[in-house]
């Protein structure tokens, strides 16, 4: 059970990892947002090779079952991640928001001139 | 008009108000005559940018669409740009009476305050209202009291007035979505001051409120989660330096 786990879980891992990669050389994501997901993937390998660090995590967790220690380290790891999108993400959406306003006064501006200066 | 109106803009957010965007501007420009009347289009899919010049408005057009508060802010930021020293919003559903905007001008002139509010709830007999919004209204007169220090009548009015002060703030400041509340603590964060003055409210001349009874859950969590951000936002340390 448990190795199979681990086997799944190594898995995912790989094609974690080879997806990130992937989609880095195709230019679908930018290098600075793959580092998250390729720093996730490499720990999940890690935990998942390793029986002794698992083992340890475990420990250091305080929980009995190596695999209920492994689904938290998943479920901790992913959420660090999302919320570090979440924060990109609100920062992408006040860059939009202030780029829009610019464009729109920007543009206000250059008609008010063209009516201005009809004939040049 | 015996005040006098140049150092005025008024500015009218519109998405999607080709049935009423004409009618507001013609009332503006009739009440208020010489004022720039500068319309936030929100990226509208009907007739809205074309009705409101036809009527005599300017438009500034958003590239895509923004929410009410990015659009407010777009018509604050070229105001502020312009060098003007008083901005009065109105909506663009026809639901605010033009001829309140003196009454709203001359407070903001006379009162030292930064913002003032055209309320529907401050004096007369209170605006007919869906049940709900009355509520959410009494709610959050409850919630903005202690962290205003006095009581606000009407929170969700979208008529509002600001002087030069408050439009350099909100240029920096101010909430994308439902921005009504929030900016009443944002104003409250650099102790600037408001006031409410009785106005008129009509039926709105076109169109439906886009807030519908999902909507208004997600307003009333949202609403109070900017709120209590914005609190923790409390510039105090800058202060004490």
């Amino acid at each position: 059970m448990m190795d199979r786990l681990l086997m799944v879980m190594t898995g995912l891992s790989v094609a974690l990892l080879a997806l990130v990669l992937v989609s880095v050389r195709r230019a679908h994501i930018r290098v600075e947002y793959s580092v998250s997901w390729l720093v996730a993937a490499a720990v999940l390998l890690g935990l998942s090779r390793f029986h002794g660090l698992l083992a340890w995590m475990a420990a250091f967790l305080g929980v009995e079952s190596a695999p209920l220690a492994l689904l938290m380290v998943v479920f901790s790891v992913f959420l660090m991640v999302f919320f570090r999108f979440s924060v990109i993400l609100s920062h992408l959406k006040d860059h939009s928001v202030a780029l829009a306003q610019r464009v729109a006064i920007l543009e206000f501006h250059l008609r008010s001139l063209h009516e201005k200066e009809p004939d040049q | 008009m015996a005040l006098e109106a140049g150092s005025l803009m008024v500015i009218v957010p519109a998405y999607n108000e080709a049935g009423a965007v004409g009618e507001v501007v013609r009332g503006v420009r009739e009440t208020m005559a010489g004022v720039r009347v500068l319309v936030i289009d929100d990226c509208s899919e009907d007739a809205t940018v074309s009705v409101a010049r036809h009527a005599g408005a300017e438009v500034l057009g958003l590239p895509h669409h923004l929410g009410l508060g990015g659009c407010v802010q777009a018509g604050y930021k070229l105001a502020f740009e312009l060098g003007y020293d008083y901005v009065i919003r109105v909506d663009g559903d026809g639901q605010h009476a033009p001829q309140d905007i003196p009454r709203v001008l001359d407070a903001l002139k006379t009162s030292g305050c930064q913002m003032v509010i055209g309320s529907r709830y401050a004096g007369g007999t209170p605006p007919r209202t869906s049940w709900a919004r009355g509520l959410g209204i009494r709610f959050f007169r409850l919630v903005l009291r202690p962290i205003l220090g006095r009581p606000v009548h009407d929170p969700t009015s979208g008529f509002v007035g600001v002087n030069r002060a408050a439009l350099e703030l909100f240029t920096r400041s101010f909430p994308l979505e439902y921005p009504e509340i929030e900016a009443l603590v944002v104003l409250q964060r650099k102790a600037f001051r408001f006031l409410e003055v009785s106005c008129q409210t009509r039926p709105r001349l076109a169109g439906r409120s886009t807030i519908t009874a999902l909507k208004s859950l997600y307003y009333i969590v949202h609403v109070l989660l900017g709120v209590f951000v914005n609190i923790l936002k409390y510039e105090g340390r800058r202060r004490r330096q």
